[in-house]
């Protein structure tokens, strides 16, 4: 009997819940033909909490904090999104200083998370410690930051509908201009380590390829559709904020496998970079939140937005992240819906693993770039 | 791009006869039999091209409705969002799934049905998402008992 | 040239290797080369790392000069505010005929309790106070070998004096003596003040 005759046996395993890889408490029901995955089952919601039903039995305001723990390493844009939703139901105008701070904030959270996620992928293929380390070392000045602003690191709960909760302290501005500044040197540093690096370049082309049809077709957002070569930047394309101020370029990638998907990451954080650079040249003086914002942030059940309904979204490090909130007139949300970008990107996982090995399934999952707080909610 | 709402909802009854839309502030509500043929004709025509589903959800409303909300988004021509809403009938809620249309609902479906009993009619696989296959009821549903409401945690007596 | 990028990268790795001893920094300031990004690994329990002054942990009650002179008046508003309900307030105190009990011109509450296991540390309370009676603490060393009862802080284990609060928070206690000072009255007519029993 020949090789091509012999019977295999199709091969059913689990990789998670409890799984380095996974990122949290996710699980992939694969079944193998030998090494290749034939068939691919997402499982999610051990981490579900039902956060939306939370959200419904509380104020606007007092949802903030829960956001920050939605996707755990982008508290700050989490809370700008709700923030941006908030306002458009209730008519809020926010004062210029706290849109430059939000904005600041809001960038600084992407490098915060493009670090991350470019050292945790690393680790998924298998270069342990020192690309993550590299990349954490610079992530722990920017949470310094946050701290120095906010009073925490990563539960940050800092933003508000009008502004910031508090303006930044003394001295915080230059201290940011500083790590803004030396930022590209890590960044030229961290591209000497891996873009050209042979290994990596062999383990992460043509893997996990996403056309970009099925990219627009699926609701992929974020970096994950830009490296499919899809011109999706919600910072440009709704231009909420003062985004429209800011002179920066969306990166594209073209062929849509993990390594567009590590280096569109790489090219965002230049442009980030840029951003801040102009937004901490331009900060005006002021109050950091506007009045009816600050009376809002003193007392939350005043608040009473007209009845009405607004779909408020920011382009969050992870992709499109939409606050669908349905008012009934009263202090209380009616209806308190989250988009959530790691979650709705996921629905691509099986399409990207067929026909691929399972190694490979561990860095694609690691390419989209998911946080199980959010994926779960 | 469409000036305004009630010009869309001409060019849909004019486009696919037989279909009736209505316009209620700046929502589109379907009805649910031709959900699927608005949908498509939406995401195929040149002229409106919306060919991403931004956000899909379920609103309760009590005692009678549950509404299905549908966020759609042209990536082609960069205009929307666009609010779709169809209105089912809470005892029964049963609407035809637009996974075929738009990739991206299948997820989202899951998630409506998990969490509010919105069955979608033709999804490929429609389970629980986030709760357990076991779990009784539907969480987000207005009428939800909670179990336990007592958070301050006295431990044991 | 194939490996061209593997061997740049290692270069970096041992430029960052040499520049964690000071004779690879020597050699590397000698040889003209960046000398390397550090962050230095805090020693925790030997030393601790310097937080930022508005760097928050579990609320506290404020009190000037005497605990029983709390500011907190028993309002409730905190506990209804509070996002995961840990706030639990008892009061405000009233003697047998129901009329509210009074120390200072204020009334105070009867117990006042904060479920630390629930806290998530969000500041809410702290916001929506009217009365700048509750403020972050910044100590995070309070593990306890329990589960129930120890994390659970009453009264007693929160309230902490207002010099305490100046001398962790500076410019945040600045801000709210001088908004307190703006809104006293003129001086409160003269009164007896009724001892708690609690306190």
């Amino acid at each position: 009997m020949s090789a091509t005759t012999a019977e295999t046996q199709l091969l059913e395993i689990n990789l998670g819940p409890q799984h380095p890889s996974t990122h949290g408490v996710f699980r992939m029901i694969a079944t193998l033909d030998g090494e290749t995955i034939v068939k691919l089952k997402p499982v999610m919601g051990y981490l579900h909490r039902n956060h939306e039903q939370i959200g419904e039995g509380i104020t606007y305001v007092a949802s903030f904090p829960f956001t920050d723990r939605l996707d755990y390493f982008n508290a700050m844009s989490n809370n700008f999104g709700l923030a941006l939703a908030i306002e458009k139901l209730g008519g809020i105008q926010a004062s210029e200083r706290g849109e430059y701070v939000r904005v600041i904030m809001a960038e600084l959270t992407r490098l915060v998370n493009h670090v991350a996620v470019t050292g945790f992928l690393l680790n998924d293929m298998g270069a342990f410690g020192t690309p993550l380390l590299y990349a954490f070392r610079e992530r722990e000045r920017i949470l310094d930051l946050f701290e120095a602003a906010s009073g925490s690191r990563m539960m940050c709960n800092y933003v508000r509908p009008g502004g910031v909760r508090e303006d930044v302290p003394v001295q915080w501005l230059e201290r940011a201009r500083e790590i803004v500044n030396n930022f590209p040197i890590f960044l030229d540093e961290f591209e000497t380590l891996l873009t050209e690096n042979e290994i990596i370049q062999q383990r992460a082309k043509h893997v996990g390829v996403l056309p970009k049809t099925l990219a627009v077709n699926a609701s992929i957002t974020g970096p994950m559709a830009r490296a499919s070569g899809v011109n999706y930047d919600i910072r440009k394309v709704d231009g909420y904020s003062i985004y429209p101020k800011f002179a920066f370029k969306v990166p594209l990638g073209s062929v849509g496998d993990v390594y567009d998907r590590y280096y569109v990451r790489i090219l965002e954080m230049r442009e980030s970079v840029k951003i801040l650079q102009q937004a901490l040249k331009d900060i005006p003086g002021g109050p950091a939140i506007s009045p009816k914002g600050q009376a809002i942030s003193k007392a939350p059940r005043t608040f009473k937005p007209p009845k009405g309904e607004a779909y408020g979204r920011v382009e969050s490090p992870k992709g499109e992240l939409g606050f669908y909130l349905v008012s009934d007139g009263s202090s209380q949300p009616y209806r308190y819906h989250i988009r959530a970008p790691s979650f709705i990107n996921l629905t691509v996982l099986e399409d990207m693993c067929l026909g691929q090995k399972v190694a490979d399934a561990i860095i694609i999952l690691g390419s989209i770039d998911i946080v199980l707080g959010e994926v779960d909610r | 791009m469409w000036a305004s709402l009630d010009e869309l909802k001409s060019v849909l009854e004019q486009q696919l006869p037989g279909v009736t839309v209505t316009v209620e502030g700046a929502v589109l509500y379907v009805e649910p039999k031709n959900l699927v043929s608005v949908c498509r004709y939406l995401k195929d025509s040149e002229r409106f091209r919306l060919d991403y589903l931004a956000n899909l959800t379920a609103v309760d409303y009590p005692p009678e409705r549950i509404e299905v909300v549908y966020h759609v988004y042209s990536m082609d021509k960069k205009h929307g969002p666009l609010p779709l809403k169809v209105r089912l009938p809470r005892a029964e809620p049963k609407v035809a799934s637009v996974t075929p249309i738009w990739r991206g609902a299948e997820f989202q479906e899951r998630e409506a049905y998990d969490l509010y009993g919105v069955i979608f009619e033709g999804h490929p696989d429609l389970r629980r998402i986030l709760l357990w296959d076991g779990f009784q009821g539907h969480p987000m549903r207005k009428d939800y008992v909670v179990e336990d409401q007592n958070v301050l945690e006295g431990g044991p007596a | 040239m194939v490996g061209r990028g593997v061997l740049k990268g290692m270069w970096l790795v041992l430029r960052e290797f040499l520049s964690t001893y000071p004779l690879g920094r020597m050699v590397l300031r000698v040889t003209g080369q960046p000398a390397g990004n550090r962050l230095v690994t805090v020693q925790y329990p030997d030393e601790k790392q310097q937080h930022a002054e508005r760097f928050r942990y579990f609320p506290f009650l404020v009190y000037d000069q005497t605990p029983d002179n709390l500011r907190c008046v028993a309002c409730k508003i905190c506990e209804q505010e509070c996002p995961p309900q840990c706030i639990h307030i008892v009061g405000p105190a009233k003697d047998e005929q129901g009329r509210p009990l009074k120390v200072h011109g204020r009334t105070y509450p009867v117990e006042f309790d904060i479920d630390t296991s629930i806290c998530m540390s969000c500041r809410i309370c702290v916001d929506v106070c009217p009365f700048d009676a509750i403020e972050m603490d910044n100590q995070y060393e309070m593990s306890s070998t329990e589960r129930f009862g120890e994390m659970a802080f009453n009264k007693e284990k929160l309230l902490k004096s207002n010099e305490y609060f100046q001398q962790i928070k500076p410019t945040e206690a600045s801000v709210v003596d001088q908004r307190l000072e703006a809104k006293k009255p003129k001086p409160a007519p003269t009164q007896p003040p009724t001892p708690p029993s609690a306190a």
